[in-house]
């Protein structure tokens, strides 16, 4: 035969690795997304004349990898949150990989949001949704162990969704044994020694993600926490939210992310931040912060009684 | 035959040794096989790249394709190769760099047949591939010379296939993935090919899957043993299907 054309080696190599659902039902339309457990593809589920995506596991014939993505599914099926992406339906492929089908999400990942929104107060409010789900997962038991920016999808109406649970497990196991997963900067200490984690690793990786909304600098990229958040002067109570849910020692971290989501609901509301003991003039600045406009018509009333006052005595 | 008779497979290829490991083999006939496999790997993307990146003229770059080949069995200095230090496939490239360059400076070692004992491959066909590349720019040997190593494995692949379901009686199924993978064009739909070839799309979907999937296994198969170690045949499957072994 005469040689191949560079299209159809193009072609050959990526139907090397293409989905082919036995049922018909969907079929894959491209490649969205790729990581190192799973690539994600956009699809047409024929039957409902809708677009999905779909996740496979990249490896042929892993044991490993099967369980792992059907372990997946069935947390995303345990888990019915706005934040989490629902689950629909899932299968084999006809080569025998596992798949599973969910909402096709529309939007922008944490860290391309973080390109085009600069305002504090919007990120914090995305920090604050973000918090929402995970803390909804450990209610049920289920810990994220991988939540960092690339998993975290922020929606067109300000929606923010948590996605890749591949490598949830429940709280107190250790996930596989003997293999340290996670994302380096983002994993908590006792995770990336191996041990036995639970909510407070997912802490860990929430105060990253906060670390990085208020500096823009990614976390462990050898800079001193403290240093980076003092030289950008992020407010104190912010630093002080930032530092406990980072602390390398877990009993000293927030217990809950609810905790973590709470004191930074409390920071917008212009409220005292439970991570920071505030002095008397810091008190001081924020009530009048708070109350500004209370305070302001109280001493103009004052102002004008005085002036009232003096007018009369003349 | 219908949808429901595609048997299923784990896709996994049956992996071979090393090219390393089986041109080193104690015994002469298997190391004789071990390297007619490597000259039928590797004969075409070397004879490509001797005549793109080295210039040389058709008449050349056979005789210094046969000669490359010749030398490295006689002389057993691809046995040298390293896997820690580089792939298989650019360590041949660089060999024949270097058995070029040592051929350009003897140039009278060069002549027409050379002495070199002739292996039959077929250049004529490997020459219309040259001149239909079209070429206008020097492209950057390594990234040539692995363009096309892919091309020629998955032409002997596709080759394979096509000889596998004819012996089994099923060449449509070789037809609809002709039709559709090796002919790509947008133009083309399931439904299309369904109507020409008498099948439900249905059929044609599932036809498709097991060619592709069979093609998948059969290229892996012959990449492994195309390369210098199991770490290296990992890689290059990574990068070539986006798979992990």
């Amino acid at each position: 035969m005469t040689g191949l054309s560079d299209a159809a080696v193009r072609r050959l190599k990526t139907v090397g690795n293409w989905p082919e659902f036995p049922t018909g039902r969907y079929a894959a339309l491209q490649e969205i997304g790729r990581g190192g457990m799973g690539t994600i593809y956009l699809a047409r589920d024929e039957e409902l004349g809708r677009e999905v995506a779909i996740k496979i596991p990249n490896a042929l014939a892993s044991s490993v990898m099967d369980r792992r993505l059907q372990s997946e599914a069935r947390a995303l099926a345990s888990l019915e949150h706005p934040g989490i992406v629902p689950i629909h339906d899932a299968g084999r492929l006809a080569d025998g990989r596992i798949f599973y089908v969910m909402k096709r999400l529309e939007g922008r990942t944490l860290d391309e949001y973080l390109d085009s929104v600069a305002d504090i107060g919007e990120r914090l409010r995305v920090f604050e949704r973000l918090c929402d789900p995970v803390a909804f997962a450990h209610a049920r038991g289920i810990v994220h162990r991988d939540l960092k920016p690339e998993n975290v999808m922020v929606g067109a109406f300000g929606e923010v969704m948590v996605l890749d649970w591949g490598l949830a497990t429940n709280v107190g196991e250790q996930g596989d044994t003997g293999s340290v997963i996670g994302t380096r900067g983002f994993m908590a200490p006792e995770q990336a020694r191996g041990e036995a984690i639970d909510e407070r690793a997912d802490v860990y990786a929430l105060g990253a993600i906060l670390f990085l909304l208020l500096t823009d600098v990614p976390p462990g990229s050898g800079r001193d926490t403290a240093a980076a958040l003092a030289a950008r002067q992020v407010p104190r109570p912010l630093r002080a939210i930032c530092a406990k849910a980072l602390s390398p020692d877990a009993n000293a971290r927030y217990r809950s992310v609810r905790e973590v989501g709470e004191d930074v609901a409390r920071y917008r509301a212009g409220g005292a931040v439970q991570a920071h003991r505030e002095t008397l003039l810091e008190k001081a600045v924020r009530v009048g912060r708070a109350y500004r406009t209370a305070i302001l018509l109280v001493l103009g009333y004052i102002l004008m009684r005085t002036l009232v006052a003096l007018w009369a005595g003349w | 035959m219908s949808h429901t008779d595609v048997p299923r497979s784990g896709g996994f290829p049956a992996t071979r040794h090393s090219v390393i490991e089986r041109i080193r083999d104690a015994d002469p006939e298997a190391r004789r096989e071990a390297f007619g496999d490597l000259v039928e790997g590797y004969w075409k993307p070397l004879y490509k790249y001797l005549r793109i990146t080295w210039r040389l003229d058709s008449e050349d770059a056979r005789d210094l394709t046969q000669a490359f080949f010749a030398d490295a069995f006689q002389k057993s200095w691809l046995e040298r190769f390293e896997p820690g230090k580089a792939r298989f496939r650019t360590f041949v490239r660089m060999c024949a760099d270097r058995f070029a360059m040592n051929m350009r400076q003897s140039a009278s070692r060069l002549k027409r047949g050379g002495g070199a004992q002739t292996i039959s491959l077929d250049f004529d066909g490997a020459e219309r591939e040259v001149v239909a590349l079209h070429r206008t720019t020097q492209p950057e040997p390594e990234e040539f010379f692995h363009q096309e190593f892919v091309r020629s494995l998955f032409e002997k692949t596709v080759e394979e296939l096509r000889s596998e379901y004819a012996a089994g009686g099923r060449d449509v199924y070789f037809i609809v993935f002709e039709k559709y993978d090796l002919a790509p064009s947008e133009a083309v739909s399931y439904a299309e090919i369904a109507r020409e070839c008498n099948l439900t799309p249905a059929q044609v979907t599932n036809y498709l899957a097991h060619v592709r999937r069979r093609f998948r296994e059969r290229a892996l198969a012959t990449l492994s043993g195309l390369c210098g170690s199991e770490q290296e045949f990992r890689r290059e499957a990574r990068e070539l299907f986006g798979v992990e072994i």
